[in-house]
């Protein structure tokens, strides 16, 4: 099958992204708040410890639109080279 | 982790600034700096030897940023990322993953607030060279067996991911074993990163699986010049999909 793979992948993210609309219902229905970091609990956990961090980062992103800025901009860039060099090679081999 | 600083909530799939105590974070330095020597050796040897394979080096960068900064809702009710170095470590070997975990873990500390510099140590370590390490076992021993080279990568790859987590969680018990003990304390961390972290795997693994597929279409040349696949492997895996 010269697709097998691709519509292996795409029925696993629908899978992925169905679970994720039914829990949401769920957790929704249950009145808490979800969707944090998965790590809350970790750093929870060794704070209830007494923990203190010893050192905090120098610089953090002012604001969640900022962060999704950067993090956006992380997956551009990669796409871009991702994209050119892919494209590229098909180019270069299609005029071989 | 999710802190919270003055109402932002920021969360972080990898140790925090100022989370591993001393002498923790300089040992995971210590641990971490022969691979990145032996990476940047090999990504030399790369740039004079084997030029051709270095957009493919780019890709493998460039596809550990893209996922990386994908974080994904999972099953419990939380988010988390996958890391994306599967494909570098399987292309290249866990040294050069590591080079391009440190990168994207310096990108993310800089600009993120997410990792942080002190603990850049452990999680190049831990997403850099522990996890790739094993994606490269399973590549290699998949390929010896002739196991089918797809589902050797999406296994390579997944189990990267989720064992970068166990070594996370390895990492945070050393450290704060508490009054429950090493063991006690990685299966409190283990339970938190691991559920959410599977179906993520999961993900990746088909992801990087079919991008491996890709790269046989446009450019088998360089993974028969890499030594990743035999030429009649490339041939008949390309009649598969023609």
């Amino acid at each position: 099958m010269k697709y097998g793979m691709e519509i292996a992948v795409a029925a696993l993210i629908v899978v992925f992204a169905a679970v994720f609309l039914y829990q949401d219902a769920a957790i929704r229905a249950s009145g808490e708040e979800a969707w944090g970091g998965a790590d809350g609990n970790a750093a929870d956990l060794i704070e209830a410890s007494g923990y203190e961090p010893w050192v905090d980062p120098f610089w953090e992103p002012p604001s969640g639109e900022i962060e999704s800025l950067l993090f956006a901009l992380q997956a551009a860039i990669g796409a871009v080279v991702i994209g050119y060099i892919f494209g590229y090679w098909r180019g270069s081999r299609k005029t071989a | 982790m999710t802190r919270r600083y003055g109402g932002l909530q920021v969360d972080i799939m990898h140790i925090m600034e100022g989370f591993l105590p001393s002498p923790w974070w300089q040992v995971w330095f210590l641990v971490s700096l022969p691979f990145l020597v032996i990476g940047l050796y090999q990504v030399n040897r790369l740039v004079q030897e084997k030029r051709e394979a270095l957009p493919l080096l780019a890709v493998a960068g460039a596809f550990v940023f893209v996922l990386s900064s994908l974080k994904l809702p999972s099953f419990n009710g939380s988010c988390s990322h996958p890391t994306g170095t599967g494909l570098g470590a399987v292309l290249f070997g866990p040294c050069i993953a590591g080079v391009l975990g440190l990168i994207v873990l310096v990108f993310q500390a800089v600009f993120l607030a997410h990792g942080g510099l002190t603990t850049l140590g452990a999680n190049v370590f831990s997403m850099g060279i522990a996890g790739p390490a094993v994606a490269y076992a399973i590549y290699k021993a998949g390929t010896r067996v002739g196991a089918n080279t797809y589902a050797t990568v999406f296994v390579a790859a997944a189990l990267a991911d989720l064992f970068t987590y166990v070594v996370t969680s390895i990492q945070l018990a050393l450290a704060f074993p508490g009054t429950a003990g090493f063991f006690g304390a990685f299966s409190a961390f283990a339970a938190i990163f691991a559920v959410t972290q599977i179906p993520l795997a999961i993900i990746e693994g088909a992801v990087i699986a079919l991008v491996f597929k890709y790269i046989v279409q446009v450019k088998p040349e360089i993974l028969t010049r890499l030594n990743l696949l035999s030429e009649s492997t490339v041939r008949k895996l390309r009649e598969a999909s023609a």
